[in-house]
């Protein structure tokens, strides 16, 4: 997985007076299929690293507590674990392509400090890929408890993972620990490159995030069958393990949120500024929830008097810097995309924090999921719910850090492409994401569906032979 | 001398993708070229056999390469994306149907489906290695300008570039089948042993062609290189792939299989090391030395931090994945889907084997014993301590005061 530039929708006014217009469109063209390659694979990450920790829930459930509806249950979670896997690692690899074929100016001149983050990530790619096979192909293979250790490397790897990528994008949002002179990276401090100013917040604000898309993501999918009526063990424990680890991820979440909103107002100004509609730099800036700016105004929003000001610094009298500190071609473009995206993820922050409480103190007075429909339906939208509250961040850090590819250093059409490959690329890109995206979502249905199936046929023959047939003991030794 | 350790460590990791992500293209291939369904079943069940736990394994190490080549090598990695951006574009293409398709045609079961995945599975397995010969052939016949922006077609469709796509897909193909062959013998199927054997022949006289092309062409395109690699360093390099190669036929013709896998290995191994050495020292034919192209100390000195990391880590990992695989452990569980009745009654005490009824009655290996537990916690046990002493290693290189921190 990679980090770079999202934003697709903009450029062409951001790229300065002295790139042409083809110039422009080409780099229009990059930041969208960097756009579109990097919001499809993070999804896929995301999975890629919270899934095996809620397959491991279930399995030490089913191991410990002999449960065998856990234990079905992770083991059929690792089957869909594994193409989630699959195809993330296939769609990382885009990126890391992509790192050179659409910013050969960024890795040209940044690669000494910018590369070493992702060098470590390399290093625990490899382990989430080993261990996910041995523990994919380990089912009563292996010895029960050394089968389930054999997971754990692949949280831990993906944990890890996690904080060396993103510390890769913090870095771009705050970069240091270089030496540059005449345009060369002269001396580097690997260390502060990777423990940069902005990871200790944007590496627990994503790890959370995949904690909170994987967890809401699969109970979302137990709920849904619950609404249709299967209301078994197995279904309730498939919606509980996996929602209960998210819910627990909303406060921290929200926690770690509120402190890299704070950070931002210091470390990136601008971003700031654009997030919260600041325009000019005064003291006792007003929050302005939704809206639409337009034309020097903000339309449609709902306004607090001083409350920005106190969001940054606990007090009306907190003075917040203003975009037009910065002349307009190094502003972020679009702000309301950038605030819309800021609001929209954390109302839904919020929504999220409010099913997990809803849960939660349910349980703690009568230990049982909610009666009422209306539950099950949150439930089902958290799923979606995460999953754009994710993008949304996304938005905000990347377009937000716009103009700039390496914040302060380096714009983004200085390190875009020349060569003129990139519209037909990005054609292709769509498409074959398009297909990916209907075919993996399709596989994982037709998979439950079968899954289904064998429940139901079970149940038919309630008294039936024990189902091992005699087809099994001609099964081919291994 | 840190840029050349890092560059032993690059070509290390390149040799690794190639010998084995090669082999599961070169899997691929076969796949595509087994017949209809019927006839095609058995190889490709012990295609998808030898591929399936192991193949993201190995597509990591491109991902390494990448890394390391941007991190070390920033200029040559910047000018090769830039000026190949067809060819990288087109082979990425490639590389994310293939995985996609696998792991898709593993998951489905009606044969419709399966064989739609599995058709993209196949061809872009071919696709893959095919366009990255064409842009190493591209960098080995010095198209790729140290600037970057190298002419976009003209760069990697001359001769010498197709050739070595060919010559890739052909080297994949023979791996694969070499290899298989040896699976084949270790499954016990003689039939399939022929069946590989007789692709390992063919694939290694096409190969050979197209080898033998790819150096009359070298002959009359790069004087250096070829002197270098027929009269120079390159030639006992050269020298032991032949032998290497001659050694797998001989294997065939006498009918054994025991030692092809090292053997294709080896061949393929040494042809990589060839084309080092003798590109040595540029990184960029011609245009850029391994010197100028550099990365500063420190990140070099992190790459090689990393590199140790991995050994330390992974290696035990990439052991005991392989090691499982070729006891048989790892393997496709389910003919049929399982429900809570199929699994073993946990409760049943001293079960030293967790598998139920109709899973391993008849059918498994023999219990696992304490060596196969031990050796899983003795590599976890290993990581975790090889990771908590790289910490404190590097932790002594922290520079102090803090210098090299970017100013402002």
């Amino acid at each position: 997985m990679a980090t770079v530039v999202l934003a697709a929708h903009t450029a062409a006014h951001l790229t300065g007076a002295a790139a042409s217009a083809g110039a422009a469109k080409a780099v229009v063209a990059a930041r969208t299929q960097m756009a579109v390659t990097l919001s499809f694979h993070i999804i896929l990450a995301c999975f890629g690293v919270a899934f095996p920790a809620i397959v491991l829930a279930a399995h030490y459930r089913g191991l410990r507590r002999h449960d065998k509806a856990a234990l079905l249950l992770a083991r059929r979670w690792s089957k869909v674990m594994a193409v989630l896997i699959a195809v993330g690692a296939v769609t990382g690899t885009v990126l890391s392509f992509e790192m050179g074929l659409l910013w050969p100016g960024l890795m040209r001149v940044f690669g000494p400090a910018f590369g070493i983050p992702f060098a470590v990530e390399a290093v625990f790619f490899f382990l989430e890929a080993v261990f996910t096979a041995v523990y994919l192909y380990g089912w009563d293979r292996l010895p029960r408890w050394a089968h389930f250790w054999t997971g754990v490397p692949i949280v831990v790897a993906g944990a890890a993972g996690t904080l060396s990528v993103v510390s890769a994008n913090s870095w771009m949002n705050q970069p240091g620990g270089f030496t540059l002179s005449h345009g060369k990276i002269t001396a580097v401090d690997p260390w502060a490159v990777i423990f940069n100013r902005a990871a200790y917040y944007e590496v627990p604000h994503m790890l959370l995030a995949a904690y909170m898309v994987a967890g809401f993501g699969v109970a979302a999918i137990y709920a849904a069958g619950w609404l249709r009526g299967r209301r078994s063990r197995y279904h309730r424990l498939g919606l509980l393990i996996p929602f209960t680890i998210a819910a627990v991820a909303t406060p921290l979440q929200i926690y770690v949120g509120d402190t890299a909103a704070r950070a931002i107002a210091h470390q990136q100004p601008i971003k700031f500024a654009t997030m919260e509609y600041v325009v000019h730099t005064h003291r006792g800036v007003t929050e302005w929830i939704g809206g639409i700016y337009a034309h020097g105004q903000v339309f449609f929003g709902l306004q607090i008097p001083d409350f920005d000001s106190v969001l940054v610094g606990l007090s009306p009298q907190t003075k917040v810097t203003g975009w037009d500190s910065v002349p307009a071609r190094l502003r972020p473009p679009l702000p309301w995309l950038i605030h819309s995206a800021f609001d929209l993820m954390v109302a839904l922050g919020f929504f999220l924090l409010l099913i997990g409480a809803w849960l939660g103190a349910y349980w703690w007075r009568r230990r049982r999921l909610p009666g009422t429909r209306w539950f099950f339906a949150a439930v089902l939208a958290s799923g979606p719910a995460a999953v754009i509250a994710m993008e949304c961040g996304w938005i905000v850090t990347e377009v937000g850090r716009q103009p700039w590819v390496v914040y302060g250093y380096l714009t983004t059409s200085q390190a875009a492409t020349t060569a003129g490959g990139v519209p037909g690329s990005l054609g292709g890109i769509l498409a074959m994401y398009a297909a990916l995206g209907v075919v993996t979502y399709a596989v994982i249905r037709v998979m439950t569906r079968r899954w289904r199936r064998a429940e139901v046929s079970e149940q038919d023959v309630p008294y039936g032979p024990a189902a091992p047939g005699p087809q099994d003991s001609t099964k081919v030794p291994s | 001398m840190m840029a050349d350790a890092s560059l032993a460590v690059l070509w290390v990791s390149v040799t690794a993708y190639a010998v084995l992500g090669g082999a599961d293209f070169g899997g691929g291939l076969w796949d595509l070229l087994a017949g209809g369904t019927d006839r095609g079943r058995r190889p490709r069940a012990l295609i998808d056999h030898a591929i399936g736990p192991v193949w993201e394994t190995n597509h990591v190490w491109l991902i390494f390469d990448l890394v390391i080549l941007w991190t070390a090598f920033p200029v040559a990695f910047a000018a090769i994306t830039s000026t190949l951006f067809d060819p990288l574009m087109l082979a990425v293409f490639a590389i994310v149907l293939r995985g996609a398709g696998f792991a898709f045609r593993k998951s489905l079961r009606r044969l419709p489906l399966q064989a739609a995945t599995g058709g993209i599975f196949a061809f872009s397995s071919l696709a893959a290695p095919f366009f990255l010969g064409t842009a190493i052939g591209a960098i080995a016949a010095g198209q790729v300008p140290a600037s970057g922006g190298g002419d976009r077609l003209a760069s990697w469709t001359g001769p010498f570039p197709l050739l070595t796509g060919g010559l890739f897909a052909g080297t994949c193909a023979w791996l694969a089948a070499a290899y298989l062959t040896q699976d084949a013998r270790h499954s016990g199927q003689p039939d399939m042993i022929t069946y590989f054997s007789r692709r390992t022949r063919v694939a290694g006289i096409v190969t050979g062609v197209l080898a033998a092309a790819s150096l009359a062409d070298l002959h009359f395109a790069a004087s250096r290189e070829f002197t270098r690699l027929l009269a120079g360093p390159g030639l006992a390099f050269v020298i032991v792939s032949a032998a290497a190669v001659a050694a797998v036929f001989v294997q065939l013709m006498l009918g054994r299989a025991r030692a092809l896998r090292p053997l294709a290995a080896l061949a393929v191994a040494a042809v990589i090391w060839s084309w080092g050495v003798v590109q040595y020292p540029y990184l960029l034919p011609r245009s850029l030395t391994v010197a100028a192209g550099s990365a500063p100390d420190a990140s070099l000195a992190a790459i090689l931090a990393v590199a140790g990391l991995a050994v330390a880590l992974v290696g035990p990992g990439i052991v005991l994945l392989f090691t499982l695989r070729q006891r048989g452990r790892l393997h496709e569980e389910d003919e049929r889907d399982l429900t809570e009745a199929d699994l073993p009654d946990l409760q049943a005490a001293g079960a030293a084997h967790p598998a139920g009824p109709g899973l391993s009655a008849t059918a498994g290996p023999p219990p696992a014993g304490p060596r196969l537990r031990e050796l899983a916690i003795a590599a976890v046990a290993f990581m975790a301590g090889a990771s908590l002493a790289s910490r404190r290693r590097t932790g002594d290189r922290r520079r102090p005061d803090g210098a090299g921190r970017q100013p402002g």
